[in-house]
């Protein structure tokens, strides 16, 4: 667990080390942006697929930096704002069984589910503890040997691997209480599910940075292969993100359609090898529903037979039905990149942070939140 | 509002506690020196000008790197009042203390307050003390209200600021928050960063010579920087624009910031203060802040506009514009 807690940690560290070597430096901002300038000559639409692109396009104002004719799109990579309506019920069905303490990042605290959400429930007087790693809510089992902790597992291939080696940890620690409600999902078959739909118009994809990182350059290699559109890796920093629309731009411009790896100092072609191994030892792929981009084939993961006495979806008896909702909420339009923010009738009206009728306004890397924060910058 | 029941952000310091001071709060105690929303209250009484102010101290852990809840009741207090362009005198306090609390953490805690209050040259004159079953409070929670004499020719208030003057920050944002998270069970930091809790009186006195070129004095605590910005821009109807570069941030601060996602300008400081002053006195007040051993740090990070009134704009570090907002609900760690 610490080892691969550790690895993340050290994956950011690096981040954050580089940005001290000018990964926001004005000087080659400037250049990147003139660059991309003198290339475009056309509407150019490009994906951000992670949420932490988002977040950092708005934050750093990249968007009013760009010429008009580059459009930057959000993409699905907001691990909370793909969570199923069923898989939030999920949540609130474990934390109202007797004896249950529900742990789950904060991120999930107001999203909505079809009657409640785990804030409500807690006001009610429900245990749920939000929790900053995976690693908290093994040692809050441990610390409640008479009570029964279920971990509400959310997040891509970054996540998972550190909520697998929970359960590794759990066996080898004797600690019996512990159990993990999987709703984890992977981002390559998303982005299959992307291309099929269509209504998006995607001209060049900013792949996420902390996945690929964990996953490698070549699993994009199929999705690549199959589609043929150009894709840059791309770390999180301004100089970075720039960098990678920069390289999208070249090729869209010249025609070509390339893989590339511009985050390559974090991110290498075979990935992080340990963290797949164990995520893979608990774990095995599942057909799943994603909020806005319905069921995709092997998009999931769901706990393996060896650990099933740790799957709270068979330890608990569930009776969580599968609800529609129609709540006017168009995450599902935003998350695809077919509508934005302020096409939605709801936002900033009966939809805000502090009233979210949709997950995208509820999570910081949400883009309706992100949007919202800091108004699309100025 | 449109609560039924009461949530954390609302004690949060961004747009839930605004919004609850001006729409629940007001309506009910309506007066004018609350309507100022300050961060004390200003009267007169025979002649002297009095500022007033409370606030009541809850901590998770009680003990962290740089202090106590004894430091923060005392020094938070200390501030308030000079916040308001007061020198602060005295002090009282209330205690309410879950049954079962250590008497030797709770002489530690005493001793802290006692130690901030003689570096901030107040007395605690009265107090009350409760003890209530367990669970009723966590460990123990400090009230502490204060009282402080306002200098002649000073007209400190958070509506005060006009288009061009200077906006100083004494010191780098966010110790604070990031101290308390990073110490907090289950986080497996192991960093440096201290809280900043501190008396900023002496700086405040030492910032007052400068008379009524001072218009505002706020110490960006809950809500942080940037939300202590926005109540500047909507009290004083102005727009605010500042510079990301100028932002003095702790490197180790700013490493964890951007891996849980949190944006250092909504992170709580407890020794930090920003002050609105008339441009031409900027470098000198300045000057008289960095010579503080509490605001080496202090920089000019922005200035007042006509543009944009009620709003916080930033340049970017890479040259773009951002909208800063106050911040709405609390700040959330991401997930990946």
């Amino acid at each position: 667990m610490a080892q691969a807690l550790s690895e993340k940690m050290n994956i950011i560290r690096t981040t954050f080390d580089n940005r001290l070597c000018n990964y926001s430096d004005p000087a080659i901002s400037k250049n990147l942006l003139k660059k991309i300038k003198n290339t475009c000559s056309r509407k150019i639409r490009l994906m951000e697929v992670c949420g932490t692109h988002t977040v950092s396009i708005l934050k750093n104002g990249i968007k009013g930096l760009l010429p008009k004719s580059v459009s930057l799109i959000s993409g699905p990579g907001c691990p909370v704002c793909v969570t199923s309506t069923y898989e939030i019920d999920s949540f609130i069905a474990l934390a109202r069984q007797n004896n249950v303490i529900l742990t789950a990042f904060g991120d999930l605290a107001r999203v909505p589910g079809t009657n409640s959400s785990l804030s409500e429930e807690a006001a009610k007087g429900f245990d749920i503890r939000y929790i900053y790693s995976p690693a908290d809510s093994l040692e809050i089992a441990k610390k409640n040997p008479e009570k029964k902790v279920v971990f509400a597992g959310v997040g891509f291939e970054t996540t998972a691997p550190l909520v697998a080696s929970t359960i590794l940890s759990a066996k080898k620690l004797t600690i019996d209480n512990y159990y993990v409600f999987s709703a984890h999902k992977l981002m390559p078959p998303a982005l299959f599910a992307l291309m099929s739909m269509r209504k998006t118009k995607i001209d060049g994809f900013l792949l996420p940075g902390h996945v690929s990182a964990i996953i490698g350059e070549q699993a994009y290699l199929p999705f690549f292969n199959q589609y043929k559109i150009p894709c840059v890796i791309s770390g999180f920093e301004p100089v970075d993100i720039l960098h990678g629309i920069s390289a999208l731009v070249k090729q869209i411009e010249s025609g070509t359609a390339m893989l590339e790896n511009g985050y390559n100092r974090i991110v290498s072609s075979n990935g992080n090898r340990r963290a797949l191994e164990i995520m893979h030892r608990v774990f095995e792929t599942t057909d799943v529903e994603w909020r806005g981009l319905g069921m995709i084939p092997g998009s999931g993961l769901r706990i393996k037979n060896k650990f099933e006495h740790r799957d709270a979806a068979k330890v608990f008896p569930l009776k969580v039905e599968k609800t529609k909702t129609n709540n006017g909420c168009i995450c599902g339009e935003i998350i695809t990149g077919i509508k934005i923010p302020s096409d939605c009738p709801l936002y900033k009206n009966a939809c805000t942070p502090l009233h979210p009728v949709g997950p995208c306004m509820v999570s910081g890397e949400g883009t309706c939140g992100a949007y919202f924060r800091y108004h699309g910058s100025c | 509002m449109k609560k039924d029941k009461i949530s954390g952000d609302l004690g949060g310091g961004g747009k839930s506690s605004y919004d609850f001071v001006k729409d629940i709060l007001l309506p009910i105690f309506d007066n004018p020196y609350l309507s100022k929303l300050d961060d004390g209250a200003v009267f007169d009484i025979n002649g002297t000008q009095f500022a007033f102010s409370t606030d009541t101290f809850v901590a998770d852990p009680i003990f962290f790197p740089g202090g106590s809840i004894g430091d923060l009741a005392v020094n938070g207090t200390v501030n308030d009042i000079s916040m308001c362009g007061a020198k602060p005198v005295y002090i009282s306090t209330g205690l309410i203390i879950e049954e079962g609390f250590s008497m030797d953490d709770l002489k530690i805690i005493l001793k802290d307050m006692k130690v901030s209050a003689d570096n901030a040259n107040v007395k605690i004159v009265t107090g009350d003390t409760k003890v209530v079953p367990k669970g009723a409070v966590d460990k123990i929670f400090i009230n502490t209200s204060g009282i402080g004499v306002v200098p002649e020719n000073i007209t400190v208030s958070c509506s005060n600021a006009k288009p061009g003057d200077k906006i100083i920050l004494s010191g780098t944002i966010g110790d604070h928050g990031i101290a308390m998270l990073t110490c907090r069970e289950g986080m497996e930091f192991e960093t440096k960063i201290k809280s900043d809790t501190a008396s900023l009186c002496n700086m405040v006195k030492n910032i007052l010579s400068f008379g009524r070129s001072i218009h505002v004095l706020r110490d960006p605590t809950r809500g942080g920087a940037g939300t202590v910005l926005n109540e500047i821009a909507l009290s004083s109807q102005v727009g605010i624009f500042f510079y990301e570069e100028k932002i003095p941030v702790k490197k180790e601060v700013a490493g964890i910031c951007e891996m849980l996602g949190l944006d250092p300008l909504y992170i709580a400081n407890e020794g930090k203060l920003i002050a609105v002053v008339e441009s031409d006195a900027a470098s000198e007040i300045l000057e008289s802040v960095k010579n503080d051993p509490l605001g080496v740090d202090a920089a000019i990070i922005g200035e007042v506009v006509s543009d944009f009134p009620g709003q916080v704009v930033m340049k970017t570090l890479i040259g773009g514009k951002r909208i800063v907002d106050m911040l709405s609900g609390e700040q959330l760690p991401r997930i990946c």
